[in-house]
C-alpha cells in the first residue's frame, strides 16, 4: 500500500498508529499498570491522569548533562527510542489490517524493536558513570538473553501459518481459532521474553533501583528522561499488539472499528498477564536471567516450533 | 576485565541511612569492599554528659528509631544499677513487652526492607501494612509509635490497663498467623529463594573471629543470645527458644528473623498473662552516686553494650554506647568479596544495619599508639583552631 498523499503520510505517522496513538495509549496502560498493581499490593494506586502528569513534569524540569559525556549521543538518543518503536508499530495489525504489510515483516519489527533497547546501551555508556556503565552492561547481557527466545516463540505461529506476515498470521488464527490454544507454551514465552524486553519485574536488572540507582537512565533528567520512559510505555503497546497480532488472532475476522475495540481488549488482557508478573516476584540475578531463557524459555520455544511443524504438516 | 571503583552511599536508593561502602567490581563481581563509617555522628555520647540522667533518657532513645527502647532500657538498667535501685517486677513486666514488640516491629520492618532491596515490592508492602498492627498495639501501651519513652529512672512511665491487654491479646494473634504466611512464602517463593540462598556467607568461625551477633550471627549457627546467656529483666522466667539456622547466608538471617518475631509473640502473650501487680516505679534520688556499670542487651539487631559511669551529680561522667551494628560491620566486606553487584544491598541489608546507632568518635593518635575520647575543652578548643585556621575570627571568644 503506496502512501502518495503527504499529509496522509504524516497523520499516520504522528498520529494514527503512530506517535500520538502510541504514546496515549502508552500512558493508558501505564496508568492501568500502576493502578492494578497498587490494587494487587493493597494500596490505593494513582488517578488516572498521573502518567501525563509525570511526562509534563519532566518535560519542564531542567536538564542536566554530565561534562564528561558525548553531548549529541546523549541528547538524542530517547528521540531515536520513540522512532524505532513508532516505526515498529506501523506494520502491527491495530484494525484488521496494518498500515505497512508484506512478507517478512515480522523480522523487520523484531529487528525495529531491538532499536530502543541498542538506543538504553548507548544512553548508559556516554553518560560516563559507574552506574550508567553497569545498567549498559546489563542491558545488552540481558538483551542476549530475552531475544532468541522472544523470536523463537514468535517463529512457531509464523510456520503454522505459513507465512512471515504478521497480518497473515492474525488472519490465518482468526479463520483457524482452535489453533490458538495449541500456541500456550510459546504464548507464555513470548510473554516472558516481553517482560524482560520491557525491562519490568522480574526482570528490571539494567535499572535496579536498589541495586544501580537508576541503571543506564541514572543520569538522565528533564524531557530526555521524559522521551526515554515514553519510548518505554510505547514499547508496551507495541509489544502487546505483536503478543496479540501473532498468538491472539489480530482483528479476529472483524473490520473497522469493531477490530480497533478488540485490539484494544486484546491488548489490555495481555497488559493484565503482565502486570500480574510484575507484582508475583522478586528481581532475579542478570546470571539467574540468563541461564533461565536460555536453559527453559529457549528450549520450551523450540519445542513449540516442533508442534507447530508437526501440526502444519498433518492437518495442513 | 579491568576494575572499576563504584561507591555505593552515601546516598543510595538501597540504603536507608548514609554509609559509604567503596565497592572494586570486576564485571558484576565484587573484588574488594571497605566500609566507611562516619556520615551520622552526632555526638550523643559527648551530649549525655551535659545532660541530666533523666534528660540522657531521651537522648539515648534517639541514638536509633527502631531500636529506641532497647538503648533507653540498657542504659537506665545501668544508671539503676549503680543507684542500687531495686526496680518493680511490673515494671520489669512492662519493660519486656515493649521489648518484645519492638523486637516484632523490628523484624516485621526489616523484613520489608529486605524485600525491597531484592525488588519484592509487593512483599514490602504486605508487610508493612501489617506493621502498622504493632504500631498500634506500640501506641495502646506506650502513646507513640516510635520513641515510646516508657523508661524513667525506677521504672516505667504508663501501666498496662486490662483493656490494653485484650486488645494486644488480640492484635498478637493476627501478628502471629501473618508472620507464620510470611515464614511460609520467604521459605517457599522462587525468586526469594534464588535471590537469598548461598548470598552473604559468613562462616560460622569467621562469624565468631569478627565478633558478629544478633541474628546475623545466629544464622551462622552459633547459638548466641543476651537474653539466655545472661538474663536480664525477667527473663530467666520466660520459656521461649533461641532460634538458630546453619545455612550462614541471607536464607538464614530471612528465617531466623521471621521465627525469632513469632517466638516474641509467644513471649508477649506470656508476660501480659504473667503480669504480676505492684507499682510500675520506684523513687530513686536524681543524684547518682559515684560508681560505673555495664549492661548488656539482646536489641533486635544483636548485643547492645551500654556503659554509664557516675560521679555523685545527676550528669553523668560518662556514657558509651556500643551498638550491635558497629559489631557485624566488620563482617560485611567478608560477604561482599566474591559476590555478585546485585546482591550487595540484600548482604547489606540482612545483617539489618542501623548506621545511626553505631557512630562512635574516637581519636587514634598512630605515631603515639595511643587511642583516646576527648574532653568537652579538649574537643571545643580542636574547633576553635580548625577555624581560626581557615580565618574565621575568634577574639570575642574566649576558652575556659
Amino acid at each position: 500500500m503506496a502512501i502518495e498523499n503527504i499529509l496522509l503520510a504524516l497523520f499516520y505517522a504522528l498520529i494514527f498508529p503512530g506517535i500520538w496513538f502510541l504514546a496515549t495509549y502508552g500512558m493508558t496502560l501505564e496508568w492501568v499498570d500502576r493502578k492494578l498493581g497498587a490494587v494487587l499490593q493493597n494500596r490505593v494506586g494513582p488517578p488516572w491522569y498521573q502518567p501525563l502528569a509525570d511526562f509534563i513534569k519532566l518535560v519542564s524540569k531542567e536538564v542536566i548533562i554530565p561534562k564528561a559525556c558525548d553531548n549529541v549521543m546523549f541528547r538524542n538518543l530517547p528521540y531515536f527510542a520513540v522512532a524505532g518503536v513508532t516505526a515498529a508499530m506501523m506494520m502491527i495489525p491495530v484494525w484488521n489490517g496494518a498500515l505497512f504489510s508484506f512478507e517478512g515483516d515480522l523480522i523487520a519489527v523484531i529487528y525495529l524493536l531491538t532499536i530502543p533497547t541498542a538506543t538504553f546501551f548507548l544512553a548508559g555508556w556516554s553518560s560516563t558513570s559507574p552506574y550508567s556503565a553497569i545498567g549498559s552492561m546489563r542491558v545488552l547481557t540481558q538483551l542476549f538473553a530475552y531475544e532468541v527466545p522472544l523470536m523463537l516463540a514468535l517463529i512457531g505461529p509464523a510456520i503454522l501459518a505459513g507465512s512471515w506476515n504478521i497480518t497473515a498470521i492474525s488472519e490465518h488464527f482468526a479463520r483457524h481459532p482452535a489453533y490458538m490454544p495449541a500456541q500456550l507454551a510459546g504464548f507464555l514465552v513470548a510473554l516472558l521474553a516481553l517482560q524482560g524486553k520491557l525491562e519490568r519485574l522480574p526482570f528490571d536488572i539494567p535499572h535496579a533501583k536498589t541495586e544501580i540507582v537508576g541503571g543506564q537512565f541514572t543520569e538522565y533528567t528533564g524531557r530526555l528522561l521524559a522521551f526515554f520512559n515514553m519510548a518505554v510505555s510505547m514499547e508496551m503497546v507495541v509489544g502487546a499488539a505483536l503478543l496479540n497480532a501473532v498468538f491472539l488472532g489480530g482483528g479476529l475476522g472483524l473490520t473497522g472499528t469493531g477490530a480497533f475495540a478488540l485490539f484494544m481488549l486484546k491488548t489490555l488482557g495481555v497488559v493484565l498477564l503482565l502486570v500480574v508478573l510484575r507484582v508475583l516476584m522478586a528481581r532475579i540475578r542478570i546470571e539467574q536471567m540468563i541461564n533461565f531463557c536460555w536453559q527453559i524459555l529457549a528450549p520450551l520455544a523450540m519445542a513449540q516450533i516442533v508442534f507447530d511443524i508437526f501440526l502444519r504438516i498433518k492437518l495442513g | 576485565m579491568s576494575k572499576i571503583n563504584v561507591p555505593l552511599g552515601p546516598q543510595h536508593p538501597g540504603l536507608k541511612e548514609p554509609i559509604n561502602f567503596g565497592l572494586v567490581l570486576e564485571g558484576e563481581q565484587v573484588d574488594k569492599a571497605t566500609v566507611n563509617l562516619g556520615y551520622n555522628h552526632r555526638g550523643v555520647e559527648k551530649a549525655a554528659e551535659e545532660r541530666t540522667y533523666i534528660q540522657d533518657i531521651y537522648l539515648i532513645e534517639r541514638v536509633c528509631g527502631i531500636c529506641s527502647h532497647s538503648h533507653t532500657t540498657c542504659y537506665i538498667t545501668c544508671v539503676e544499677e549503680i543507684a542500687k535501685a531495686e526496680i518493680p517486677e511490673r515494671a520489669k513486666a512492662i519493660r519486656v513487652i515493649v521489648a518484645e514488640l519492638e523486637r516484632v516491629h523490628s523484624h516485621l520492618l526489616w523484613l520489608g526492607i529486605a524485600a525491597y532491596e531484592i525488588g519484592f515490592d509487593t512483599l514490602f508492602m504486605y508487610v508493612w501494612r501489617d506493621r502498622e498492627h504493632v504500631l498500634d498495639c506500640l501506641e495502646l501501651v506506650a502513646g507513640n509509635r516510635v520513641h515510646y519513652a516508657i523508661n524513667t529512672l525506677g521504672g516505667v512511665r504508663r501501666d498496662i490497663t486490662p483493656e490494653i491487654k485484650a486488645e494486644l491479646l488480640k492484635r498478637i494473634d493476627v501478628l502471629e498467623a501473618r508472620t507464620k504466611y510470611y515464614t511460609t512464602l520467604a521459605t517457599e517463593e522462587t525468586t526469594v529463594l534464588a535471590r537469598t540462598q548461598n548470598v552473604g556467607v559468613l562462616p560460622r568461625d569467621l562469624a565468631i573471629k569478627l565478633g558478629a551477633c544478633g541474628p546475623t550471627t545466629r544464622a551462622s549457627g552459633v547459638a548466641r543470645d543476651v537474653r539466655k546467656d545472661e538474663p536480664y529483666l525477667i527473663y530467666d522466667k520466660l520459656d521461649f527458644k533461641l532460634i538458630t539456622a546453619d545455612t550462614c547466608d541471607v536464607f538464614g538471617r530471612v528465617v531466623v528473623r521471621v521465627l525469632e518475631t513469632v517466638e516474641s509473640c509467644k513471649i508477649i502473650r506470656q508476660v501480659l498473662n504473667y503480669l504480676p501487680e505492684g507499682p510500675i516505679s520506684i523513687k530513686v534520688p536524681w543524684k547518682v552516686p559515684e560508681g560505673e556499670a555495664v549492661n548488656r542487651y539482646e536489641a533486635p539487631r544483636g548485643e547492645d553494650i551500654h556503659y554509664v559511669k557516675g560521679n555523685g551529680t545527676d550528669k553523668p561522667e560518662r556514657v558509651k554506647v556500643r551498638a550491635p551494628t558497629l559489631a557485624n560491620y566488620h563482617a560485611v566486606p567478608h560477604m561482599l568479596q566474591g559476590g555478585w553487584m546485585a546482591d550487595v544491598p540484600l548482604v547489606i541489608a540482612a545483617i539489618d544495619p542501623c548506621m545511626s546507632c553505631s557512630d562512635r568518635a574516637l581519636v587514634t593518635d598512630k605515631a603515639a599508639a595511643s587511642s583516646a575520647v576527648w574532653s568537652w575543652e579538649e574537643m571545643r578548643r580542636n574547633g576553635i583552631e580548625f577555624y581560626r585556621r581557615r580565618g574565621v575570627d575568634f577574639s570575642k571568644v574566649t576558652l575556659k
